[in-house]
């Protein structure tokens, strides 16, 4: 069980400009849809993109509190 | 991570073309983002090879160690990790993923 503004907030102390969008799918905690905007992301292949965000949820993903994670990263237009 | 693991996961990775470490089997999917990527290389039509990390828990750990991948499945094309079932979904929808297969298919 997470708290979805802390997914937030661990995000943006990871990848400061990012407009985050946090949803939990399964009303359990642990299912997550995750939508990341950031510059950050730019001029890198999705991977590189996903693992920034994976960084900064390194523990809720280790320690399987967030069990399933879909995860999507974009750059502003 | 242990020399004798990693030797086992390039083992696996090399061991198909397409190699996907997954929650569960190709016919018994454990998991539905683990579904996804079965269903994606299906409608592709393409012959993949896949291993169950419930079923060892070494290697469910060490693949996350492997490639800096927190999380399952994995897919594996001609040793290079290509991504996951997020990343399969959106390289499937713009095309470029049967693009990207077709080519290290073909070499």
């Amino acid at each position: 069980m997470v708290d979805l503004e802390e997914i937030g907030a661990a995000i943006k102390r990871q990848i400061p400009d990012a407009v985050v969008t946090v949803e939990d799918l399964s009303g359990g905690g642990d299912h997550l849809q995750v939508n990341v905007v950031s510059k950050a992301f730019g001029g890198l292949n999705l991977i590189r993109q996903h693992q920034l965000v994976y960084e900064a949820l390194k523990t809720e993903l280790a320690s399987e509190a967030i069990h399933a994670l879909a995860l999507n990263t974009t750059t502003p237009n | 991570m242990d020399s004798i693991i990693k030797a086992r996961i390039e083992t696996l990775i090399n061991s198909s073309p397409i190699m996907v470490f997954m929650k569960g089997t190709k016919l018994m999917p454990q998991c539905g983002f683990s579904n996804n990527v079965v269903q994606i290389l299906n409608s592709l039509g393409l012959s993949f090879e896949t291993f169950d990390v419930l079923s060892d828990m070494e290697i469910r750990q060490g693949i996350k160690d492997y490639s800096n991948w927190p999380t399952i499945p994995q897919v594996y094309v001609k040793g290079e990790f290509i991504g996951g079932s997020d990343i399969l979904i959106e390289m499937y929808n713009s095309g470029e993923l049967r693009e990207k297969l077709e080519i290290a298919l073909a070499s």
